[in-house]
């Protein structure tokens, strides 16, 4: 079957039971994406499909044909980093980096549905990313940037 | 997760004759809480019938109230401008469900159909009799924090998680629910059944029966609804206790009341006794005290289960306040 991720086609052959998830990371080599609790429960693995931020944990590989991904890797332009990402260095918003890139996908869709107009509302609109550094103060400052910078 | 064949297709009757072949079979569409227990190894299909190309998508709206598809999106049911509006049960609700990232991929049907989060059920090295009908049932003496209040048995305590379906009830929703044979409608309060001896069904679907839509009808008491949800967190938690009231009040006297509870019941649970406690009288604050300590009349609370009869209090009175406009 075809997958669209970060605008190229990729042809794979898969099990029925692979989650999207682990076809980008163990068949794509797509690494970027990150496995957490496998249970839609921390957002390690959050990408957007047509555009909306989803669990790539809770989507079988066989029905994201169709879709348009877009993982970490595809986030960065031509230019350089995204605005998502460079806010996220510029602010230290993380420790480990482990929910990073969750973290930044779901970020950048989340401005993107206008929905980062204060602190609460970022924070309820991030509810679905955990980060056990516990790194949420400065993910929020750096999302609170990026929305204002768009305004 | 064991070996299951997948396949898609376009047309209820097909579906319903798929499903007919492979008892073993199962309906997928946002996939949500199918990928959890797939991972989990709580249910093993034969086969995953991808339901998402059936043309049961959107929201459309009469003079008589609103149908949703059953395969729209969560996200898409909270953000409508008249669901807002005319349901704000069914938007606050949905706002407190899950995370935005189950939202945009959840459906309305699956959401109602969605599994407890017993601990035992979700375990499959722990016996449950949810999960395999004559095992026994671990949460009766077990971390049964999480578990119901109202409509258990000794098979089963398990509490149905869900919270639209909680708003659905008291905004009078019906669901069109389809098969190969036709069409029937029901009350989405007559969906879910009680335990008894077979906790494994849940529902009065038949096997080959696929929910198509949800119907809302309006009125003045769903445009005066309310939904609180308390949890151990304060966002993508589930209910421990939640309340959903639907209240019109005419001159100052309340003409309709609907009062549900969701995290207390092994069923979305109503509350008839509390809607009588309202009706005809005024809604102010002593009203709303008596009417909320009639919403524990009948519970069954374990130790591990017993601080929700307060907590149930406490949430039914402060949403019937809301509904009064006095909080």
């Amino acid at each position: 079957m075809t997958l669209n991720i970060n605008e190229q086609r990729h042809e794979v052959t898969v099990d029925a039971r692979a989650t999207l998830l682990d076809t980008l990371r163990d068949q794509l080599r797509l690494t970027g994406t990150k496995k957490g609790c496998a249970l839609g429960q921390c957002g390690a693995c959050t990408v957007l499909c047509d555009g909306q931020r989803v669990n790539a944990c809770l989507m079988l590989a066989v029905m994201a044909q169709g879709k348009s991904i877009l993982t970490i890797e595809g986030l960065a332009g031509d230019a350089g980093l995204h605005p998502m990402q460079a806010a996220f260095i510029e602010h230290d918003a993380f420790q480990c980096g482990y929910c990073t890139p969750g973290q930044i996908m779901s970020a950048v869709a989340l401005v993107a549905e206008g929905k980062a107009g204060s602190d609460e509302q970022i924070r309820e609109e991030m509810s679905g990313n955990l980060c056990r550094c516990g790194a949420y103060a400065n993910i929020v400052a750096a999302i609170r940037e990026v929305a204002r910078r768009e305004e | 997760m064991l070996p299951f064949a997948y396949t898609t297709v376009s047309g209820t009757t097909n579906a319903a004759a798929l499903l007919a072949q492979a008892p073993e079979a199962m309906f997928i569409a946002g996939g949500t809480d199918m990928l959890q227990l797939l991972q989990e190894s709580v249910i093993a299909p034969s086969v995953l019938i991808d339901i998402n190309g059936l043309p049961f998508h959107g929201i459309t709206e009469s003079d008589e109230g609103v149908r949703i598809g059953a395969l729209t999106r969560l996200a898409d049911i909270m953000a409508n401008e008249t669901i807002k509006r005319q349901f704000p049960v069914l938007g606050r609700a949905l706002q407190e469900t899950a995370s935005p990232q189950v939202r945009n991929m959840a459906t309305a049907g699956g959401n109602l159909l969605q599994r407890t989060r017993c601990l035992y059920f979700r375990d499959a090295t722990v016996p449950c009799n949810k999960r395999e009908p004559g095992a026994g049932c671990s949460a009766q003496d077990g971390q049964n924090r999480m578990n119901a209040i109202f409509g258990g048995s000794p098979d089963c305590i398990a509490a149905y998680p869900g919270d639209m379906a909680n708003a659905l009830i008291v905004l009078d929703a019906e669901l069109e629910i389809r098969s190969g044979n036709g069409e029937r409608r029901i009350k989405v309060e007559d969906l879910h059944r009680e335990p008894g001896n077979t906790p494994h069904i849940e529902t009065c679907l038949r096997p080959e029966e696929i929910i198509a839509a949800i119907r809302l009808p309006f009125s003045a008491h769903a445009r005066n609804s309310h939904y609180l949800k308390l949890r151990d967190r304060a966002s993508f938690e589930w209910a421990l206790v939640s309340a959903a009231v639907a209240v019109e009040i005419t001159d100052g006297t309340v003409r309709a009341a609907r009062v549900a509870a969701g995290g207390v019941g092994t069923r979305p649970w109503r509350l008839p006794d509390v809607e009588r406690m309202l009706l005809d009288r005024p809604l102010n604050e002593a009203v709303a005290l008596t009417a909320a300590e009639a919403s524990i009349r009948g519970a069954d609370a374990r130790p591990g289960t017993q601080f929700k009869l307060p907590l149930l209090r406490h949430a039914i009175e402060r949403a019937l306040l809301m509904a009064g406009g006095l909080q």
